[in-house]
């Protein structure tokens, strides 16, 4: 799921060469609107597929309106702006829906999968997994396979060449910040049964996605991948086993205490150690 | 220099006034407004004269917070070894945060300085003997001896009023020094200042260093304030505060965070306190959303004025 | 002076210089000449220190500089002009040349004293616009400079530093003949103090200014040597002058 969020965010920047801080709005704002489907429809599947287009044209509209003026502006003015934005989103948000909303995952996937004998994982974690993969193959197919992708990609190792041949680069702009608001949506719809949907969840999760992006090199898909993938797998196997690790030299209070909060930290150390050996990431699409 | 002795002026007379009309609350209140144009302008040297977009300044004046506070806390109240330590301890973070991510440029800076900053949130919220997420309450502020009890509102004033002065100097100095005749060029055209003989890392360091340590200072200053820290003031939101304030103010500009941090405060403490009716009749809850205001605010800054308010007042006179 | 082995420089798979040997000696005016794309600004930029070289070595005035910083470079009396024009454009032009000098003069890590004080780098910034002709105009804001000044200013920048060896990258871009012409005595001027490798497309300057050629092609040097040698040889027509050269 990570992996959606920094795949819209590598794109955004790699293509438009802006920093969009208000992509994690756009995942909150997904979650949001899913949140007002499903109770409208009282279908879990039918509520987040309508909120893809839903937030879709929200993110286009945004870019149609107010970030398109922020492309030629340099990198301050981008952050400070969609900064703004994030305050704004935050705030309207709170006055359209209050400061959280209900989103129950599907019932028929509440309960756990036995995937091996004796191995029981819960089914909407998979079913998040399997999106995950499904959405990762259809983006790869889609940028490596069609001529839009093809654009897309040229747009991202070099703006000023695709300007020059020829590119509509204000539709294809636009849509390509269309199809990160919908990932942002998928994200954001899918993960709202696991973690509580109120105003705020984007800033959490979007650090981590500008993580992933830089680890990953910026404008690089195959890098957001990377990227998420061994920022998930860190963070997985640091919040389990540091605390073990550390309760073999520390006591146990220190060592739970401790724990958590060097997981965390672990994240930020591996993008401080890729960016010292690599400033441009690992798979930097430009360059 | 004119507006300069009468803006000095006002905020030396400022007290006074308030205990006249016996209005104390806010000599405390504008205290944290200059302890906060303190941190904003510690920002500024590194952002609006240096050019380098440090999302994690934040952290600096956390650290100084907590060094701080741990002080009090452990009993060490004066304020001559509190400051400093915090001072030191802020910079040191700068020394080492800078080392690591001034090898990078452009957007990867902006990440990993926010990352380093939240790095230090997440390690400073698990430190549960000093509070943990709940924070830190102190007993008393620091003391500075020489018969000044900082528990007084108004010495505590004009304490913080003079350090800030002394800073402004400094800063207005420094601008006109070789060093800052460098870092200006940086900010213009850094490839040509290294192809001139300059070693630009080493400049954007000790710029980066220096900011770092007056945002400690800034820091010690807010815990002594409140009496009180918790993990939130390193949180990267902070950062982004820290940065409007800047750009409200006018970036670059000497005073650039002094009127941004007395503008946004005021701005929202007058939202805060005082309803509009007839804005409280359209949107009975206005109040709590006092942050789209200030976005609102942010966002047509940036799109319309990015010189900032300073940059308004300076074009007026020349117009 | 300045000793080029097998430098070589590629990005991905184009190969900007292959294995370029080149020596240039002192109090010459050395020019590099060769169609667009060569790859004469990225040996230009190798040799100034911006960009590092894959393999090959650098070695001026006998030391070893192939993996010197560029400021480093430039301390030990290598400066460089761009081709395209890289100046500050917010500071005067006095202040641009200010800069230069000040980078030579003692540490600039001196965080109080006030630098409009410090009268001696002035009267050297003043005495550069002198030689470079922009005497007239020192308080002018650098971008306010019509294209021949800010090229001027360019120039002026790498002589503040007082090199030993400019590299001068294209120094006529962009110019008409009056304010070429100025340039082609400029470096006149200046090569009585200062050994010059200068890049360069008007073959009429290089055939005036330089006592050696080297051609460079694709990223190698097919020929080095006087100027009667070059303009004789048959390959280097082929590639590059081709009818140019009338006399």
């Amino acid at each position: 799921m990570l992996f959606l969020l920094a795949a819209g965010l590598t794109l955004v920047f790699g293509i438009m060469d802006m920093i969009n801080l208000a992509h994690g709005s756009l995942y909150m704002l997904g979650a949001f609107i899913a949140s007002t489907f499903v109770q409208a429809t009282g279908s879990f599947t039918l509520g987040v597929l309508l909120a893809i287009p839903a937030t879709a044209v929200v993110g286009m509209l945004l870019e149609m309106s107010v970030l398109r003026t922020l492309y030629a502006r340099d990198h301050l003015s981008q952050v400070l702006a969609t900064f703004a934005l994030i305050l704004i989103i935050n705030e309207v948000t709170r006055l359209v829906w209050g400061s959280d909303a209900a989103l129950p995952g599907p019932a028929a996937l509440s309960g756990p999968v036995e995937l091996l004998p004796g191995l029981r994982y819960p089914a909407y974690r998979l079913l998040i997994i399997g999106v995950g993969l499904a959405v990762a193959v259809l983006l790869y197919l889609l940028v490596t396979k069609t001529r839009v992708g093809m654009l897309v990609r040229a747009g991202a190792s070099n703006r000023e060449m695709a300007l020059a041949m020829g590119v509509n680069i204000k539709t294809l702009f636009t849509l390509v910040f269309g199809v990160g608001a919908a990932l942002c949506a998928v994200a954001g719809a899918m993960l709202a049964p696991l973690f509580a949907v109120q105003v705020g969840m984007g800033e959490n999760i979007l650090i981590l996605a500008f993580v992933v992006i830089v680890i990953g090199g910026i404008g690089s898909i195959r890098g957001a991948l990377v990227g998420a993938v061994l920022v998930g797998v860190v963070d997985t196997i640091g919040r389990a086993f540091l605390p073990i690790l550390l309760g073999a030299f520390f006591q146990p209070r220190v060592a739970s205490a401790a724990g958590p909060a060097l997981a965390s930290v672990m994240i930020y150390l591996i993008m401080a150690v890729v960016l010292y050996f690599r400033p441009q990431g690992l798979f930097p699409a430009r360059g | 220099m004119k507006r300069t002795a009468l803006a000095l002026a006002l905020l030396i007379a400022f007290p006074l006034a308030m205990l006249a009309i016996d209005h104390l609350f806010y000599v405390s209140f504008a205290s944290r407004v200059l302890i906060y144009a303190i941190a904003a302008t510690s920002l500024n040297l590194v952002l609006g004269y240096g050019g380098m977009i440090s999302f994690g300044h934040a952290a600096f004046v956390g650290a100084g917070a907590y060094v701080a506070s741990i002080a009090i806390a452990e009993g060490v109240t004066s304020a001559w070894i509190g400051w400093p330590a915090a001072i030191l301890a802020s910079a040191l973070l700068a020394w080492v945060i800078g080392a690591i991510s001034l090898r990078t440029r452009g957007v990867y800076f902006i990440m990993i300085t926010l990352a380093f900053a939240q790095m230090m949130f997440y390690l400073v919220n698990s430190m549960k003997a000093y509070g943990g997420d709940e924070g830190l309450t102190l007993p008393q502020r620091a003391t500075l001896g020489f018969g000044l009890n900082l528990g007084n509102e108004v010495v505590f004033y004009y304490v913080v009023l003079s350090i800030l002065a002394a800073l402004l100097y400094a800063l207005h100095r420094l601008v006109h020094s070789r060093f800052g005749r460098v870092m200006v060029a940086i900010r213009e055209n850094e490839a040509r200042v290294e192809a001139i003989g300059f070693p630009v890392y080493r400049y954007q360091l000790a710029c980066f260093v220096i900011a770092g340590a007056a945002g400690g200072l800034a820091g010690a200053l807010l815990a002594s304030h409140g009496k009180y820290v918790n993990p939130n003031v390193l949180h990267w939101v902070q950062s982004g505060t820290l940065m409007i304030m800047v750009i409200l103010g006018g970036v670059g500009h000497l005073w650039g965070g002094v009127i941004g941090a007395v503008a946004l405060l005021v701005l929202e403490h007058a939202i805060a306190d005082y309803p509009i009716p007839w804005l409280a009749q359209m949107a009975p809850n206005y109040q709590q959303h006092a942050n789209l205001g200030v976005g609102l605010v942010l966002l047509g800054i940036v799109l319309f004025a990015p010189q900032g308010i300073a940059g308004l007042l300076s074009r007026k006179r020349h117009a | 002076m300045l000793e080029l082995k097998g430098v070589s420089k590629r990005f991905g798979g184009v190969v900007a210089t292959d294995n370029v040997s080149l020596q240039v000696a002192e109090g010459e005016v050395h020019a590099l000449i060769g169609p667009n794309g060569a790859g004469k600004t990225t040996l230009i930029a190798q040799i100034s220190g911006s960009l590092p070289t894959d393999s090959g070595e650098i070695s001026f005035l006998g030391n070893p500089i192939t993996k010197a910083k560029q400021y480093e470079r430039v301390r030990a009396g290598l400066a460089r002009s761009y081709q395209i024009t890289s100046i500050f454009r917010r500071f005067s032009v006095l202040d641009n040349l200010a800069l230069a000098v000040q980078a030579r003069s003692g540490s600039s890590f001196s965080f109080w004293r006030r630098v409009a004080a410090e009268a001696a780098l002035f009267e050297e910034a003043r005495s550069i616009a002198g030689e470079v002709g922009l005497a007239e105009k020192v308080h002018s804001l650098a971008a306010t400079l019509a294209h021949g000044e800010q090229r001027a200013l360019e120039l002026g920048l790498a002589l503040a530093t007082r090199p030993k060896l400019v590299l001068l990258d294209e120094p006529m871009a962009g110019m008409g003949p009056e304010e070429s012409a100025r340039i082609i005595e400029l470096v006149g001027r200046v090569r009585a103090k200062l050994t010059v490798l200068l890049v360069e497309h008007d073959m009429d300057a290089v055939f005036r200014l330089a006592d050696r050629i080297s051609v460079l092609v694709n990223g190698r040097i097919i020929a080095s040597g006087k100027p009667e040698a070059i303009r004789a040889d048959a390959e280097v027509r082929r590639a590059y002058l081709g009818d140019e050269v009338a006399a």
